[in-house]
């Protein structure tokens, strides 16, 4: 039974450089700034940087999977408001969470939590799918 | 600087996207997704941003992508997308605003094979100033 107010289960995705190669080129955004230490030092962000659309697909992969695969998802949302920074050699955690908003039926919203070392890194994440 | 008549004004794609099962398998392995008899709902992305590059860089429109970061985006998805879907895209420049030197942009892309919409998203884009 699914209801407003429900917590769906926690889930950690671990991103690492290796992760950024091959979401740039499975995605075709080669920016330098998701692989190349001294280019993103040098734009002045604090080391190599997630793409913020990586996240998102991890997001996504959370949702889908609660919701029964990748056809399940009519709308969704989510602001990148803060970086997920890769240094090299480390595997850094995207933790994901969500909570169930609204109930029509077999549609259900979903606001998402995701957050990396502590920090929020997606704002106002959300997803319409159907169960 | 992006030429402010281009707001509230919508541009073709340059060329038709073909999507392939390796693409989507490619896009699907990296968030550790094994069924790839649809593409994940995040596929889209991977032609809307190329798209964008290409209609946005060009000089009537002006957008700097070297400085480019990407502020938000939302998908609102008709169907799943499968291999052999052959998408025209267009890019709709819906807002520009001027924050603290930056320019953001909000537009929109519709996805049609061919007269059918499977995908609208929209992105904010923020070319830093």
């Amino acid at each position: 039974m699914i209801e407003v107010g429900m917590t769906l289960p926690e889930k950690v995705f671990y991103i690492d450089r290796a992760l950024l190669k091959a979401y740039a080129d499975a995605s075709g955004d080669q920016n330098p700034i998701h692989q190349n230490e001294e280019f993103a030092l040098s734009v002045g962000l604090p080391n190599v940087i997630s793409h913020g659309m990586l996240t998102m697909a991890l997001a996504g992969k959370y949702v889908t999977e609660w919701a029964g695969g990748s056809a399940s998802v009519r709308e969704f949302s989510a602001r990148f408001i803060k970086p997920v920074i890769v240094p090299a050699g480390e595997k850094v955690d995207l933790t994901v969470i969500a909570t169930v908003t609204e109930v029509d039926g077999n549609t259900v919203k979903l606001d998402i939590t995701a957050t990396s070392a502590g920090i929020k890194v997606l704002g106002m994440a959300k997803a319409v799918v159907v169960k | 600087m992006i030429n402010p008549d281009s707001v509230g004004r919508t541009f073709k794609g340059v060329e038709e996207v073909t999507v392939t099962q390796p693409q989507i398998d490619a896009f699907a392995a990296v968030i550790g997704e094994t069924d790839t008899s649809v593409a994940p709902p995040t596929f889209s992305i991977r032609i809307s941003l190329s798209q964008y590059e290409s209609i946005l860089t060009q000089p009537e429109i002006g957008v700097d992508w070297t400085r480019l970061v990407h502020g938000d985006q939302k998908f609102e998805i008709f169907r799943p997308i499968v291999a052999g879907d052959v998408f025209t895209c267009s890019a709709t420049i819906e807002t520009l605003r001027i924050a603290a030197g930056n320019e953001i942009i909000s537009v929109r892309s519709d996805l049609y094979n061919g007269s059918e919409l499977v995908v609208t998203s929209w992105s904010t884009l923020v070319v830093r100033g």
